[in-house]
């Protein structure tokens, strides 16, 4: 079944090695560009006249004070939170998904955000099977066949053999692992990462590391707050200077 | 398409499931249906010219009780985040809630009926145009209680809340739904055109209340 593992290096090599070869296909090139962006929550204004842009194989750091906007930004490049003043661009546009009342932009990105949207009642192979149908064939870019694919993928978060247990008895830095899942069942350009390292040891850290790194090699593009350092990241954004009146 | 809508069903029905929310629904139908003849008095005659209404009333209460669990534990947890995000729309996504909240909660409840209505005098072979009837209005209970639960699913402990909205909706399905089986108590044959309009009721709201739900989550999310 799934592959016990010697050493947590040699786990992390085997989950590089699986990362990159099993499931991450290389996408096409891709641009987001942020143009003038303001967000407002309630009258108080978060942030203003935010600008950048982020190309295939970039990855963009969110630092920042509690509070200066960096979930909120994320929220608006996931499209949860509306965008009234200014601009996100992506190129190219992604194919129009299947029926019109659903931007055609949702298919390209992964939101992991604080909440991560996981049941303490399923087991991680429900959890796993229902990520997995998360994946759309025809609107998606890309994949490989799943069932067979998921001990390997356990394995590779550190969760082997743990299959039948229920998600509500695993620790928080069992959950996290568990919410990437998430990103390489269903592959996507763009990863909106709110606070990926939250609760992570420096095994789990070193897992996104590689994570990360095999997502921008095949051409993907990441976008993630933290207040810790991030090794994959290309580009800094001090979210700080771009707030409004609340910046401490 | 259809494996994630399918997915999102069987999700729903699962956690309905384990966490023990059918059998609370039916549990609550039962004491219901058992405390009436303590309140009411053992005449059998009386509980059978109740027996229709109040087993209405029973099953609409149990239902309710169960609203508040439809959205407001995924928009809590964040799933309702990944949905928003998920190839497929919205309404669809609510409509397979929806569909997996029928079948964990209503149709257990349905399935109890027959059992809790001996318990009111009702011979059994009386009990067809009553289930009729529950069985066509009961899908416009759970899509009007959807409405209810969408617009409440930002509010903390919106549970009454959610009642206090879909109530409005379930006056109209309970008029029709007990005139229909109280018209085949009486021994005269099946009410079509109340059935009828119990009928519509739950394909009109088939078609809107997903439109309305997923509109009311998704200004709930901003």
């Amino acid at each position: 079944m799934s592959r016990t593992q010697t050493s947590p290096a040699a786990s992390l090599t085997f989950a590089a090695s699986f990362f990159a070869e099993a499931f991450m296909p290389a996408h096409p090139s891709w641009r987001v560009s942020v143009d003038g962006l303001a967000c407002r929550r309630g009258l108080r204004p978060v942030f203003e006249n935010l600008e950048f842009s982020l190309e295939s194989g970039q990855a963009l750091a969110l630092y920042g004070a509690n509070g200066s906007g960096k979930t909120s930004l994320l929220r608006q490049l996931a499209e949860l939170l509306p965008v009234e003043t200014g601009n996100i661009a992506t190129l190219p546009i992604a194919p129009m998904a299947p029926m019109g009342s659903m931007s055609s932009m949702r298919l390209m990105r992964h939101y992991l955000g604080h909440a991560d949207g996981l049941k303490a009642a399923l087991t991680i192979n429900e959890t796993l099977k229902f990520e997995a149908a998360m994946r759309d064939n025809q609107a998606d870019l890309s994949g490989p066949p799943l069932p067979d694919l998921l001990p390997d993928l356990l394995s590779a978060l550190g969760l082997a053999g743990r299959s039948d247990q229920a998600v509500g008895d695993l620790s928080a830095g069992q959950r996290r692992r568990l919410s990437l899942a998430a990103l390489v069942l269903a592959p996507r350009p763009l990863w909106l990462l709110d606070e990926p390292l939250t609760a992570l040891d420096t095994d789990g850290v070193a897992l996104i590391e590689t994570l990360a790194q095999a997502h921008l090699a095949a051409g993907g593009l990441i976008i993630a707050a933290s207040h810790q350092p991030l090794a994959f990241a290309t580009k800094e954004l001090d979210m700080t200077h771009a707030s409004g009146g609340n910046a401490s | 398409m259809m494996r994630l809508f399918s997915a999102i069903c069987r999700q729903h029905i699962l956690l309905a499931w384990r966490g023990g929310h059918s059998g609370l629904a039916v549990a609550f139908l039962f004491i219901g249906v058992t405390l009436m003849p303590f309140g009411l008095g053992p005449e059998l005659k009386t509980l059978r010219a109740l027996a229709p209404g109040l087993l209405w009333v029973v099953l609409v209460i149990a239902l309710m009780t169960s609203l508040d669990r439809l959205f407001q534990a995924d928009f809590e947890d964040g799933s309702l985040d990944r949905l928003m995000l998920a190839p497929l729309p919205l309404e669809l996504a609510v409509l397979a809630k929806l569909f997996g909240h029928y079948i964990a909660l209503v149709v257990p409840l349905l399935l109890s009926v027959p059992l809790a209505g001996v318990l009111l005098n009702i011979a059994p072979d009386r009990l067809g145009a009553l289930m009729l009837a529950m069985s066509v209005g009961s899908p416009a209970l759970v899509l009007l209680g959807g409405i209810g639960a969408g617009l409440a699913v930002s509010v903390r402990r919106g549970g009454l809340l959610t009642v206090l909205l879909s109530l409005p909706f379930y006056v109209p399905v309970m008029i029709f739904g007990t005139a229909a089986s109280r018209a085949a108590f009486d021994g005269s044959e099946a009410d079509w055109a109340r059935l009828g309009v119990l009928a519509l009721i739950s394909l009109a709201s088939l078609c809107f209340a997903p439109i309305a739900i997923a509109a009311a989550l998704r200004a709930a999310l901003r």
